[in-house]
């Protein structure tokens, strides 16, 4: 049998035997900035559709959650730089060329905007809110009056957060399971689905409810065929390509991905909705949990399994 | 002027003599390294072939690392050489993780950390470090744009090949064979 034995004397730490060097911190993020990406989206979606009243909690109530899971995202990203304290530096810089710091930018954008947003709809919430100071309400009438085009930059910019969690990976030539376009889109509609999920639990509105289940379902649907369409993909290029495929087909991720992210994360809550929209019985509780579960779990599956990927040589 | 290093696979002993001499000149933390030796065996028994090589950053002239630092951190130096500004480095790894040839490392101070092709040296018109004491003087450096220079000479000679080509990165570290 022909056989190739490499013997390395290099053992730097986080490198060898294998990449690891990120860890909880990166998965974590992306999941949380998936999530806030889906909340804006569909607040901004249906508040521009004209649904503000009949989709309350969508609009309204779950982009409450958007600027939390923002922050701890971006205090997770912040624990996973090692060289913290020029974390500034990210902003003295515009590079094109980089996703890391188009996603900076994004965030830049996107944390004060939902924020903003939240400013604007707080009241729902809390009735007897009262802001304090003159200038505060001035600012936010003003804004009161922009909504569309503040909607309309939401739209846009949650859209790009989406995307830019999988592109994160995917720009990365040096490790084959990452080096897809299919993770731009796959995360979108995980973090999309995440999102929906959140809202189908907060909303006491049965209409909302079985809107995005309904939305959930399609998203699901979208998801599965773009991870077919990732390993069809992955199985057609190349021999560190099918290598890394076979991460996921028969290697050592094959049960927690499977197990975890398709079946618990995505056939199980779409059977449970189906069901639910059959008027069948079903605590929202369960596919939520599971769709969140699974949309968490995608990210750390991708992002451990990424780094055991590798070119041979 | 473009900065190459080729290394000769039939002289290679793999005594690791270059990889502590960059230890010692570069002040590299200690369970760290810049450069290091790698043993290829090859074949079907006994038809087996060895191939020693001494490893370190490719330089690439099209740098994985350099596109994606989102600080301008790691940029092209002198040359093009690839090299990290340490305070402007943030830590963040998207280059570690972007190398296909694993060259790069944290360094515990926090800023990411590989070999320079001994740039504070060759600037004074000295080798670097590792090229210095190679004791089978298997190793050439010198400006590829330069064709009287050793590294341009010896790949005009002697047949050779760059590590994983197909990742598109334009290496400029050449292995003799």
């Amino acid at each position: 049998m022909r056989e190739e034995i490499i013997v390395s004397g290099r053992n730097n730490p986080l490198i060898d035997p294998q990449l690891h060097i990120w860890h909880w911190e990166i998965p974590t993020y992306l999941f949380l900035g998936g999530l806030a990406a889906g909340l804006l989206f569909f607040a901004a979606l249906y508040y521009l559709r004209g649904k503000e009243s009949e989709y309350s909690t969508a609009v309204k109530i779950a982009p409450m959650l958007a600027p939390i899971a923002l922050v701890l995202g971006l205090i997770a990203l912040f624990l996973d730089l090692h060289h913290k304290l020029y974390f500034w530096r990210l902003y003295t810089t515009i590079k094109l060329e980089s996703p890391m710091s188009w996603g900076a930018w994004t965030l830049m954008l996107v944390t004060p905007l939902s924020m903003l947003w939240c400013a604007l709809h707080i009241k729902e919430l809390f009735p007897k809110w009262d802001w304090k100071f003159d200038i505060i309400k001035d600012v936010l009438a003003f804004f009161e009056k922009q909504k569309i085009v503040l909607a309309w930059i939401m739209l846009i910019s949650s859209a790009i957060l989406g995307i830019y969690t999988g592109i994160l990976f995917s720009a990365f030539n040096a490790r084959p399971l990452w080096n897809t376009s299919i993770l731009g889109p796959l995360f979108l509609a995980s973090g999309l689905s995440a999102g929906s999920a959140i809202t189908i639990w907060l909303s006491k509105n049965h209409d909302e409810r079985k809107r995005f289940a309904q939305l959930d379902l399609m998203i699901i649907g979208v998801e599965l065929f773009l991870i077919v369409h990732m390993f069809m993909g992955f199985l057609a290029s190349s021999q560190v390509q099918i290598e890394a495929a076979n991460l996921f087909l028969g290697g050592p991720y094959t049960a927690p991905f499977w197990i975890f992210v398709v079946i618990l994360g995505m056939i199980v809550p779409a059977i449970l909705e189906i069901l639910e929209l059959r008027k069948f019985k079903i605590p929202v509780v369960i596919p939520v949990v599971l769709v969140l579960f699974g949309s968490l779990m995608l990210r750390f599956i991708i992002a451990y399994a990424g780094q055991a990927s590798r070119w041979l040589y | 002027m473009r900065y190459a290093m080729a290394i000769d696979t039939k002289k290679c002993v793999g005594c690791s003599d270059c990889v502590v001499a960059c230890q010692t000149e570069n002040d590299v933390p200690i369970g760290y390294c810049r450069d290091w030796v790698v043993e290829v065996m090859d074949g079907t028994y006994p038809q087996l072939e060895m191939e020693i090589r001494s490893e370190r950053c490719n330089h690439c002239e099209n740098s994985p690392c350099v596109r994606c630092c989102p600080t301008g951190a790691s940029h092209y130096g002198e040359g093009g050489i690839v090299l990290v500004t340490e305070n402007k480095c943030i830590g963040c790894s998207a280059c570690i993780t972007s190398c296909p040839y694993d060259a790069r490392f944290v360094h515990p101070k926090g800023y990411v950390d590989k070999c320079t092709f001994c740039l504070h040296r060759v600037k004074k018109g000295l080798q670097p470090a590792c090229v210095a004491v190679c004791p089978t003087k298997c190793m050439y450096f010198g400006d590829l744009d330069d064709p009287r220079s050793e590294v341009s000479e010896i790949l005009k000679k002697r047949k050779h090949k760059t590590l994983i080509p197909e990742a598109g990165t334009k290496p400029q570290l050449y292995f003799l064979i």
